[in-house]
């Protein structure tokens, strides 16, 4: 059972830096993320912001040969001290991931329950109750209340997508984790989901990544910006603060270069 | 800007006639070559086919062979239940060792895992006869003959086949899913069981049915360890017994026209119950696909 379960979490990310191979991808990185609000990690392709994300909920140890120095507390408590639980940690911390991954053995009402059959958190059974919430919240209960029983890959790409957002959110976790939720899809699609986004960090605390700067400036309440001095080189937190303070008046020269178009 | 366009507009241009003729030409080898390998086949079947069934009949298939090869009359049924039990046990035995293995091979990695992959590689080119002698020295020498023995063998042959089949598949199911059950809080272990295996099902019983195939028509290592019983219908695995192959050999190198009918009969049944097999199995698997709570 995850522990108090309504609560949205604070993140802290203490001197951050992880590798591949031994090879530093991101480098140094001191950030808050405040619970509630939805943070946008941008910057260019190679900056690391996708493996700063993942090292958030700790997936990023789950790659071959990956690690990493320094601390993320969620709440107070470094995920990565000993005797932390990476299984409980992945519950409290969600994640969406660039592709929409419906699990292909199942039915659309058994991806959502996904988390928590598989979890133990809950018996066989059809829990369609659990379901049907978990489907509201990421707004697609009225298109599919008819097709829970479809494979999960008979949805549309949006679809699939929102899908896999009430996966995330069924878990009740404090944090959702999203890595370009929106590169697959349509804009309308992506207009969705952006009000989705925009609703659950009612309750949750929300870190985006994304290539698309306008949606980083409707979403986000605070963007931070990452970037590489030079291809192969660790990326590093340059900037970050209030969203609107980013695109309007951005205190460093690279990060006014990124969002004006000149690099990246 | 208009010249480059404009000379490698008409390079290509030149190129064409010939890009064509190489492409119309490619397109006739290709066809050829697969109509060849279809006739091939289509031609073992038929003569299989042609051959097995100027015998096969009910006769066949619930009688034993005669005590005299070269009476006419009798059947295979000891050789098609001593089959189905000695296959049926090595698969038993083959199969949770082989997926298991592959799973600690793709999942888990590791040096031992990489030991696997090499050593898998490695039986897969054994000579079959080589493992029969092998299960020969270490059990038949002190127990005797016996369709366990035969199991044994034949489970050792498909090992190496259904851990590659079956590692094959697991590396094909996309990372992204693996991560996506890991990232909802499911343990490791439950991914592989709940997620991976079943994505990657159809894959593995189509490598299983392929392992299957190649054991029951093994007959070198059988002549090691079941050595055959042509006498009486023998179901119990601890004594020596009879297999469609080896029936299927020891009728043909008779030179009795009766048991070459039986042979031909022999290696009809062989291919029909793979076949029968087969398709039950990948019937079966794709059923499965979309499994729901309800």
């Amino acid at each position: 059972m995850t522990p108090d379960t309504t609560a949205a979490a604070r993140i802290d990310v203490v001197n951050l830096t992880a590798f591949y191979h031994g090879q530093p991808a991101v480098a140094d990185v001191d950030l808050v993320i405040e619970p509630r609000q939805v943070t946008a990690l941008i910057g260019p392709s190679g900056s690391g912001k996708s493996t700063l994300l993942r090292c958030m909920n700790g997936l990023h140890l789950t790659v071959p040969d990956a690690s990493l120095t320094g601390q993320v507390l969620l709440d107070d408590a470094d995920i990565y001290a000993k005797g932390s639980n990476p299984v409980e940690i992945r519950q409290r911390v969600g994640m969406v991931f660039q592709r929409a991954t419906p699990f292909p053995t199942m039915s659309v009402r058994d991806n959502v329950l996904a988390g928590l059959h598989l979890g133990r958190r809950l018996g066989r059974g059809p829990h369609d109750d659990v379901a049907e919430q978990a489907l509201t919240k990421a707004g697609l209960w009225q298109e599919v209340k008819d097709r829970l029983k479809a494979p999960a890959a008979s949805l549309s790409g949006g679809q699939q997508q929102r899908m896999c957002i009430a996966r995330a959110l069924a878990v009740e976790p404090e944090v959702l984790l999203m890595d370009e939720p929106c590169a697959h899809l349509d804009p309308i699609s992506t207009l969705t989901i952006e009000d989705l986004i925009r609703e659950i960090k009612e309750t949750y605390t929300v870190v985006i990544v994304t290539h698309n700067m306008q949606q980083a400036a409707r979403v986000a309440d605070t963007t931070a910006f990452l970037t590489m001095s030079a291809v192969g080189e660790p990326g590093r937190l340059v900037e970050v603060g209030p969203t609107e303070r980013i695109f309007s008046s951005p205190r460093r020269q690279t990060t006014e270069d990124y969002i004006s178009g000149k690099i990246g | 800007m208009a010249a480059p366009a404009s000379t490698s507009a008409s390079a290509a241009r030149r190129g064409l006639p010939r890009r064509l003729s190489v492409n119309t030409a490619m397109t006739v080898v290709l066809c050829l070559v697969t109509a060849g390998v279809v006739a091939l086949l289509l031609w073992i079947l038929g003569y299989v086919a042609g051959q097995g069934l100027k015998y096969l009949g009910p006769m066949f298939l619930t009688h034993t062979p005669p005590g005299d090869p070269s009476q006419a009359g009798g059947g295979f049924a000891n050789g098609i239940v001593g089959s189905l039990v000695i296959v049926g046990i090595a698969t038993g035995l083959s199969v949770p060792v082989g997926i298991a293995a592959a799973v600690h091979m793709v999942e888990y990695r590791g040096r031992l895992a990489r030991a696997c992959g090499f050593l898998t590689d490695v039986l897969i080119g054994l000579p079959s006869i080589v493992t029969g002698a092998f299960v020969y020295a270490l059990w038949v020498a002190h127990f005797g003959f016996s369709g366990l023995a035969g199991a044994v063998a034949l489970g050792l042959i498909m090992l190496p086949l259904v851990i590659r089949a079956t590692a094959e598949v697991l590396r094909l199911v996309p990372v992204e899913l693996r991560e996506a059950s890991l990232a909802l809080g499911v343990s490791r272990a439950r991914t592989v069981m709940s997620i991976v295996l079943p994505t990657a099902r159809s894959g593995i019983v189509t490598g299983v049915m392929l392992a299957v195939a190649r054991a029951m028509g093994e007959t070198a290592p059988l002549l090691l360890t079941a050595l055959g019983n042509d006498l009486f219908l023998e179901t119990n695995p601890t004594r020596r017994m009879s297999t469609l192959s080896l029936q299927i050999f020891s009728n043909a190198i008779t030179g009795f026209a009766t048991a070459q009918a039986r042979a031909w009969a022999g290696t009809l049944t062989l291919v029909v119950i793979v076949l029968v097999l087969s398709v039950g199995a990948r019937l079966i698997s794709r059923r499965g696909i979309v499994r729901s709570a309800r």
